[in-house]
């Protein structure tokens, strides 16, 4: 399976998604940079976290509109899969693949922490290894990362399902003590209606490997490459 | 020019005379500013470099030692680890948020200009009083610089320390650390070499800001430097992360002949030093550099401290290929001039030579002044204090929870939980351990690394307080499982022509450098904080080591926590009658008395190498320093980071104030397995290491015995103080 990370000028969490993807998964990926509009026939795109454009305005926004974006963008809406985690989230967001958006945390301050998540959707390409409602630990470190939509969005997200991740305590309860940043409705990831494009705040490639703490990020990857060898790639 | 225009760039009239003896001649405006920041404390170390000469340098591991933009030493398998610390004390007191960021954006840019990747960042701060409101709006204003600049360049902040003093109030404390990693043959150094070799200046346009902001560090504050804000620089970290990959991009070409950041004094300083480094001189056409606004002068551009730019010396005819990299990045990359032979520094707006002036006369012409030194008079009577004569308490438990509620000592996870700490995916052991561990993709080794200094110690007895806090930054290293290698130090002092202060920062260093020898840690760069005084009063003095270790296989790696039932406490090292100069006679006495602890280097040292040795045997489950707080508070915090309680007990035959509280050196405490007990005692034993097996790991509170006394206290109640101690302060 082949997989793309896009780097921006100041994406930082690019080559971390890169190592996960060639040392721990050990399958082929590229850098895609982001002046180009060449995707080198990758079967997943990544868009890591970081800054791409400083972030100085809303985060997200500049890089919503860079050359590379344009690719992304029929990638995606032709059914390719994308994972956007953290900036890659917000960038996916403000180019419109993703509802909603991503708002200062409720403490106006960067938070970098591990959480818990509640585990609310296996029948994902993205989460298909993890069992329904359990409770996984994968770090957060941003400013801006409540998750806001508008009623009608938030509605629609929850009636179909399309709420993948759920900050949560270790009983897996949800309630506004597990939120680490004022999400509305606890949300730390959500999935587009045709299931092929995840945009998580939690970075799942910080903690992919025991040394680091923990492996339960590892599983978003893994979960990829399971769908895909199981028949999406044929 | 003004007649006296020499005192507004912070000369002395002495150090005119010897300009005009330099020259030969009267020098203009131009040349006088060019002086004046290259001759300042900040620049030129004039009242401190004799001083420093004290500093051991040398070690086998030891590629590049002080001098250059940072030290560098080996690591096995062709790896070096570049590494420095600097202050933006002055700055960060007017500007916390600015001040901090550009701190961090300075230090970073003084590792990868030396080829390395920067891989982590540390702090060292400190701040008055966390009940004032001004040290409240410092601090947060400093941590969310330090994070803002930080996490924007996606270089984690691993690790660091925070003090609060009431000395601080006025004049916080902000040192920057930052550590990187390359291979033995991307080493670049800050050499115009080659006569006919272009000079580039790449990155952000030259602008206004920051004009004498060196001179203006070399000076004490008073309520007249809040006008000195625009000397403050504002960062652009977004242009930084651009100019650090286009950097190290430019230097793998190996078309880089030398390479400089332009941090204090801009470009006046590092065309100079790098001319003066390589025995050339440099010619630069100031109508080149590019520039924010309109209408700067001569002396406006090579003055300014405008953040995010470097000066690159490049082969000839290899223009084209480098300008290619950065045009990548989307940065500027200028020929502002070109290297010659003749030694001088010659600066030319168009045709016209606006400044020539020999450029060792910048750098090492520099006057060194041997200042008076004499001991102040409120050394003897703070150390003569009659500690005897104080009370005891009643409750134990109850001192304990206060200082685990005391900032200096609570936990630092409001502070380390804004900085991104795991971008890089390299961090093993994060913030809130004895010192961080990042590992080396590719191998299974890592390196440990650490910011320390108690500047109580230092202020009742400097050479002590030196010694202690090199010895204390390598304990936080073996505790870790890391070996020592070297350090880099940042000495924050007040005014150096007062005798009194002149004479703490030679004891300090004196007691450093003897550190350094016998722990085999030595100095390989670092940076110099004098004037740090406020309407006259000066700071504590207060070192600051910075320290880097090697931990040769990852399976060493080891944290503070107590980990399971039933294992066995043991204590290395001699718990001493002493309570002079510790937290507790400060936070319960409100007493800043007494004499700093003893410390035997040869002790400490043997401490340290068996602990080391008892990881390394794979024997050890935990290890933690003993330090601010004494044995209870680190009996207390291996408690906390563990979630679990322990029953110990201390029978040495000292007043109990003393054995919980008392900071005596040189004290480590691990836990073992107790399967393990008989070959660890018999390790010890070999070693010929004094120690104490103190009790078990178990249960959820913190039982001390002594002889007819106790104390019991609940972990989640430790807890619950240790950990929002700040933010409870924070939201008040």
């Amino acid at each position: 399976m082949k997989f793309g990370v896009v780097v921006f000028p100041g994406s930082s969490c690019e080559a971390d998604c890169y190592y996960i993807i060639d040392q721990i998964l050990q399958e082929p990926v590229s850098y895609l940079w982001h002046a180009e509009q060449d995707l080198r026939g990758v079967d997943c795109l990544i868009i890591p976290g970081g800054y791409a454009y400083g972030n100085y305005l809303r985060a997200g926004a500049i890089a919503s509109n860079s050359p590379i974006m344009e690719k992304v963008i029929a990638f995606g809406k032709k059914g390719g899969l994308i994972l956007g985690i953290c900036n890659g989230f917000q960038i996916l967001t403000e180019a419109g693949l993703l509802p909603g958006a991503l708002i200062k945390n409720r403490s106006l301050r960067f938070q970098c922490e591990n959480t818990l998540l509640r585990v609310e959707q296996t029948n994902t390409p993205f989460t298909s290894t993890y069992t329904q409602h359990e409770v996984i630990k994968i770090p957060i470190a941003h400013e801006e990362g409540a998750y806001v939509a508008d009623k009608e969005t938030l509605e629609r997200l929850e009636k179909e399902g399309r709420i993948v991740f759920r900050y949560c305590n270790e009983q897996g309860e949800i309630t506004p003590e597990t939120n680490p940043n004022g999400a509305l409705n606890n949300i730390a990831g959500i999935i587009n209606e045709q299931g092929n494009i995840l945009g998580m705040m939690p970075h799942p490639e910080r903690c992919a490997e025991a040394i680091l703490g923990g492996e339960d990020g590892e599983r978003i990857f893994s979960s990829l490459l399971a769908w895909w060898q199981g028949g999406a790639g044929r | 020019m003004k007649e006296d225009f020499w005192k507004e760039v912070g000369l002395s009239e002495s150090e005119y005379e010897l300009i005009k003896e330099i020259l030969q001649r009267e020098p203009n405006e131009v040349e006088l500013g060019m002086f004046g920041v290259m001759w300042s404390e900040h620049c030129s170390y004039k009242n401190s470099r004799n001083v420093l000469k004290q500093f051991p340098t040398e070690a086998p591991w030891v590629l590049q030692g002080p001098g250059e933009n940072a030290g560098v030493i080996d690591i096995g398998d062709g790896q070096a680890v570049a590494f420095k610390i600097e202050s933006h004390n002055h700055p960060s007191a007017i500007e916390p948020y600015q001040g901090a960021a550009t701190g961090v954006g300075g230090i970073i840019r003084d590792i990868f200009t030396m080829g390395a990747r920067p891989i982590a960042s540390l702090n060292s701060l400190r701040f008055g009083s966390l009940k004032s409101k001004k040290t409240q709006y410092l601090f947060s204003g400093v941590v969310s610089g330090i994070a803002g600049y930080g996490n924007r360049i996606g270089v984690p902040t691993v690790a660091g320390e925070v003090y609060f003093h009431p000395s601080y109030e006025d004049n916080c404390l902000v040192n920057a650390m930052s550590v990187g990693l390359m291979n033995h043959e991307e080493l670049a150094k800050g050499f115009a070499s080659g006569p006919g070799n272009p000079v580039f200046v790449v990155g952000a346009r030259t602008g206004r800001d920051g004009i004498h902001g060196a001179t203006f560090a070399s000076e004490e504050l008073s309520e007249a430097t809040e006008e000195k804000r625009p000397a403050v620089q504002a960062g652009d970290p977004f242009m930084e992360k651009l100019l650090m990959e286009a950097c190290l991009e430019v230097i793998k070409t190996g078309y880089v002949v030398g390479m400089q950041d332009m941090g204090a004094a801009g470009i006046t300083s590092s065309a100079c030093e790098m001319a003066s480094r390589a025995g050339t001189g440099i010619e630069i056409d100031v109508a080149k550099v590019p520039c924010r606004e309109e209408g700067m002068s001569a002396y406006e551009i090579l003055l300014s401290e405008s953040q995010e730019r470097m000066l690159i010396v490049v082969q000839k005819g290899k223009e084209k290929e480098v300008q290619d990299i950065f045009t990548k990045w989307d940065l500027e990359a200028t020929v502002i001039g070109q290297v010659t032979a003749d030694g001088q520094m010659t600066i030319r707006e168009g045709k016209e030579i606006v400044a020539q002036i020999p450029a060792k006369a910048l750098t090492e012409l520099c006057p060194r002044y041997d200042r008076e030194a004499k001991e102040p008079e409120y050394l003897a009577q703070a150390q003569g204090y009659d500690l005897a004569s104080l009370p005891e308490m009643e409750d134990y438990g109850k001192v304990l929870v206060t200082l685990l509620g005391t900032p200096t000592i609570a936990s630092k996870e409001w502070v380390y939980s804004q900085f991104d700490y795991m971008v890089g995916t390299n961090t093993v052991v994060p913030p809130g351990s004895d010192a961080a561990v990042l590992r080396i993709k590719g191998y299974n080794k890592g390196i440990a690394m650490k910011v320390d200094g108690n500047s109580r110690y230092v202020y009742l007895d400097p050479y002590r307080g030196g010694q202690i806090a090199v010895a204390e930054a390598a304990r936080n290293i073996i505790c870790t499982g890391g070996k020592p290698l070297a350090i880099t130090d940042c000495l924050n002092f007040g005014n150096p022509e007062k005798p009194e202060i002149f004479w703490q920062f030679k004891q300090a260093v004196a007691g450093m450098s003897e550190a350094c020898r016998v722990l085999g840690t030595p100095v390989v760069g670092g940076n110099v904080s004098l004037y740090n005084e406020t309407n006259g009063e000066a700071i504590y003095p207060t070192p600051i080591v910075g320290i880097v270790g090697l931990v040769e296989d990852l399976a060493h790696v080891t944290t503070l926590g107590f980990k399971q039932e039933e294992d066995i406490i043991i204590l290395l090292g001699i718990t001493k009658d002493e309570l002079g100069a510790s937290t507790y006679l400060s936070v319960i006495h409100g007493l800043e008395a007494g004499k700093t602890p003893e410390i035997d280097l040869e002790l400490e040292k043997q401490v340290q190498q068996a602990t080391l040795e008892l990881i390394k045997m794979g024997l050890v489950v935990s290890a933690h320093d003993c330090s601010e707080g004494g044995l209870a508070v680190a009996l207390a915090e291996c408690c906390i980071q563990g979630k679990i309680g322990a029953d110990v007990a201390l029978t040495e035959n000292i007043r109990p104030s003393s054995i919980l509280f008392g900071e005596s050196q040189s004290r480590i405490i691990i836990s073992i397995n107790k399967s393990k007990i008989d070959l660890v005692l018999q390790q010890l034993k070999k070693f010929q290491v004094p120690y104490k097996v103190l009790g078990s790991v178990g249960g959820d509170s913190l039982n001390i015995a002594g002889s007819g006394w106790k104390v019991n206290v609940d972990v989640a109640e430790m807890e619950e103080k240790y950990r929002e101690a700040i933010a409870c302060l924070m939201k008040g």
